[in-house]
């Protein structure tokens, strides 16, 4: 399908890779960053930024889009620990596990989250709503203990808080359940 | 009149509410028919008053904080416009204690301006620097960062004019200026608000790199877990080229510098340079053996300066003011400023920009006001995951790289993480062993085993088992790691759980109760 603009390549594959309905998007990054020298985790972000990870056939179209072996595609994309195999739930909550975080309880706002949502990290609760990943430092840390949800930076998280995100997070529509702080309500998480 | 008012765009002010705080001060002055201008600038760095908002009175201005979306409507009744009383009321920002003492370089304009206008940056003193070293030959800028005693920030503390001497000096083109905003380091955010709240000051230290070791493009390698900070910096890059601080024509010189931002993917050990510059080439992070130095053989095999985010942006004070000037902060041969971060357990958790030399009682105590539970502070981590643990009887140390390291101890990025007295310093041996493991990117053995060998034989020494000899194992496996590892992930790790061992003997021991085989 996409063999003619890929001209000038060598091709290093006896055949084509499969096409999916994920292969546009993956063609599309290829094609924007190829130029850049190193265009590997460019294209790679292009790809997990539009679908919310990277499909398992895109491995394939990259390695030849860049004349790299699929081993050294796969190596990059397993080493990061960014680059998820599989989609995410609708909300994706990064907990950070880090130093100054556990100095102001993040430990245990960890384990009532894993028991609460049922899940582990790197797990998607069962209705698909949430994913909840560890990361290293948010560099929120005078404002321990941190999150970040769906890319939005949160600091001073209390547990009650953190019970009334998952709640929102679980029961409304994607697109109403960020937690605004319009009010006292959302920014509980205030020391008072 | 318009007022002037500013409300941070900083990514931790924001994470406390400083954009709801923003909108709702749009919506009561519109609904009262106030004229005011709302600036979004950077963070004060005084992160327990945030969200921090500034009123420009004829006074001059004045702080109320931490505000809440709910003060908004009583900071309008209370006049807040004209610096009216009110129970947030702080006084003239730069009279409040915190940062009236502080002596800021390297920050001066962070929280001052908006970030992202150029012309806000130049009037307050930025491209002085930039226009400076133009007017330089390459070599007189780089003795002029060795003069100034700039060492590396991001922690190893190499001498910056000494590297970029190296580089100055490789023969093969082209070469290349790499910034290490992959801020990894738990308790450090410093790099993360230069980048939010002054990112024009990175790039003008970039640029002047470019012309000091002879490259015309340069890379910023930063974090994915900072997208305000990718966000800030795509704008800012934007409007320097605009501007002329990025360009085919520096600032009208005719000399060439442009800078490409690129993104990490949640690696820790991208933080370390040769595993950064294998990532930049678009491959898993693995540490490369040195040498070769990059500054020899780095980006693509071309040499290569890599910065931190705060040593590039300490270069154009170091260009608008002197070396001397510089150097005459600090203490021995640690000169110049350093912003710390006091964060975790304490009070007044922020960015402390002071000369080398303050001791860590002084940062802790007299800025941090001790911890945030009003329990006693029982064990500073200075220097992020890979720095020691250390107990009170260390707090007079005086910061400063010589002092440090002959304790045992390592200022590193300058990340303070306090932790009060109900801290398991065990737990935190282990975690340091668990984090190495996470981290390692698996080329040397001792970091990618003895890792995880570390947290099962911390493990055991916890539930009793056979703790003399676990200990003995754990020494063991300390000294290999040390001696033995690639880079500083592996060779550093045993730092905070020596360090743990040493000082906190006590959280080591065999739990009640449970029979020592």
């Amino acid at each position: 399908m996409a063999k003619e603009s890929r001209t000038g390549t060598p091709i290093l594959l006896d055949r084509s890779p499969e096409v999916s309905a994920s292969s546009p998007t993956v063609d599309q990054a290829i094609a924007d960053h190829r130029h850049l020298p190193g265009a590997l985790l460019p294209i790679l972000h292009a790809i997990q930024d539009k679908l919310g990870f990277i499909p398992p056939d895109a491995t394939a179209r990259i390695a030849r889009g860049l004349n790299l072996s699929h081993a050294e595609v796969s190596g990059v994309i397993s080493f990061y620990h960014d680059f998820r195999s599989a989609p995410p739930g609708r909300h994706v909550v990064k907990l950070c596990r880090a130093e100054a975080c556990q100095s102001m309880g993040s430990r245990a706002l960890e384990a009532s989250l894993k028991a609460r949502l049922g899940i582990d990290f790197g797990e998607t609760t069962r209705d698909g709503a949430i994913t909840l990943e560890p990361v290293y430092c948010l560099g929120n840390c005078a404002l321990s203990p941190a999150l970040m949800i769906d890319g939005q930076l949160r600091g001073r998280v209390t547990a009650q808080w953190l019970g009334a995100l998952v709640a929102s997070l679980s029961g409304a529509s994607p697109d109403e359940a960020r937690p605004h702080a319009s009010g006292d309500d959302a920014t509980s998480t205030r020391k008072s | 009149m318009t007022t002037t008012i500013y409300v941070p765009r900083d990514a931790a002010a924001r994470s406390v509410g400083a954009d709801e705080v923003a909108a709702r001060i749009a919506s009561v002055a519109e609904a009262r028919a106030v004229d005011v201008q709302i600036v979004r600038n950077g963070s004060r760095g005084m992160f327990w008053l945030e969200p921090l908002v500034e009123v420009v009175t004829v006074q001059g201005r004045v702080a109320y904080g931490p505000a809440l979306p709910s003060d908004v409507e009583s900071l309008f009744d209370a006049q807040f416009l004209t610096g009216g009383a009110h129970r947030l009321f702080l006084g003239a920002t730069e009279r409040i204690a915190y940062l009236e003492k502080q002596e800021r370089l390297t920050f001066a304009r962070v929280g001052l301006i908006d970030p992202l206008r150029l012309s806000a940056y130049e009037a307050h003193g930025g491209l002085r620097g930039l226009r400076a070293a133009l007017a330089m030959p390459p070599r007189d800028i780089v003795e002029q960062v060795v003069r100034s005693g700039l060492r590396g920030r991001g922690g190893a503390a190499f001498p910056c004019g000494i590297k970029w001497r190296t580089v100055l000096g490789a023969e093969s083109l082209p070469k290349y200026v790499v910034c290490n905003a992959d801020e990894g380091d738990s308790g450090t955010f410093s790099d993360r608000m230069i980048m939010e709240g002054d990112p024009f000051v990175l790039l003008e230290g970039m640029a002047i790199a470019g012309l000091a070791v002879g490259a015309e493009k340069g890379y910023i390698y930063l974090r994915s877990e900072y997208p305000d900070a990718e966000r800030a910096l795509v704008a800012a890059i934007a409007a320097a080229r605009q501007g002329g601080l990025l360009g085919v024509d520096l600032l009208g010189s005719g000399r060439a510098f442009d800078v490409e931002l690129r993104r990490g993917a949640g690696a820790y050990i991208c933080g370390e340079e040769t595993a950064l510059l294998e990532s930049l080439e678009g491959k898993r992070g693995m540490v490369r053996p040195k040498p070769p130095l990059p500054a020899l053989e780095g980006l693509f095999g071309q040499p290569t300066a890599v910065n931190n985010v705060i040593t590039l942006a300490s270069v154009p004070i170091i260009f608008d003011k002197g070396a001397e000037f510089y150097a005459q902060f600090g203490m021995g041969r640690s000169q110049g400023t350093l912003p710390f971060q006091l964060a975790g357990n304490v009070k007044r958790g922020g960015l402390v920009e002071k000369a080398f030399g303050i001791t860590l009682r002084q940062l802790l105590y007299d800025y941090g006001g001790g911890s945030a539970s009003g329990r006693p502070i029982r064990a500073v981590q200075v220097g992020g995951p890979l720095g020691a643990f250390l107990p009170e009887s260390r707090f007079d140390t005086p910061l400063d790289y010589e002092a440090f390291a002959a304790m045992g101890g390592m200022i590193g990025h300058g990340g303070v993480v306090v932790f009060d007295d109900t801290v398991d310093m065990a737990q935190m041996a282990r975690y340091a062993m668990e984090f190495c493991a996470i981290e390692s990117c698996g080329k040397c053995t001792p970091c990618r085993i003895g890792s995880t060998r570390g947290v099962e034989v911390i493990d055991h020494i916890r539930a009793g088992r056979k703790s003399e000899q676990n200990l003995t194992l754990l020494r063991d496996l300390c000294d290999t790691m040390t001696h033995g590892s690639l880079c500083a992930m592996g060779g550093l790790t045993p730092a905070p759980v020596l360090s743990a061992l040493q000082h906190f003997p006590e959280d080591f021991g065999a739990s009640p109760g449970r029979k020592v085989l």
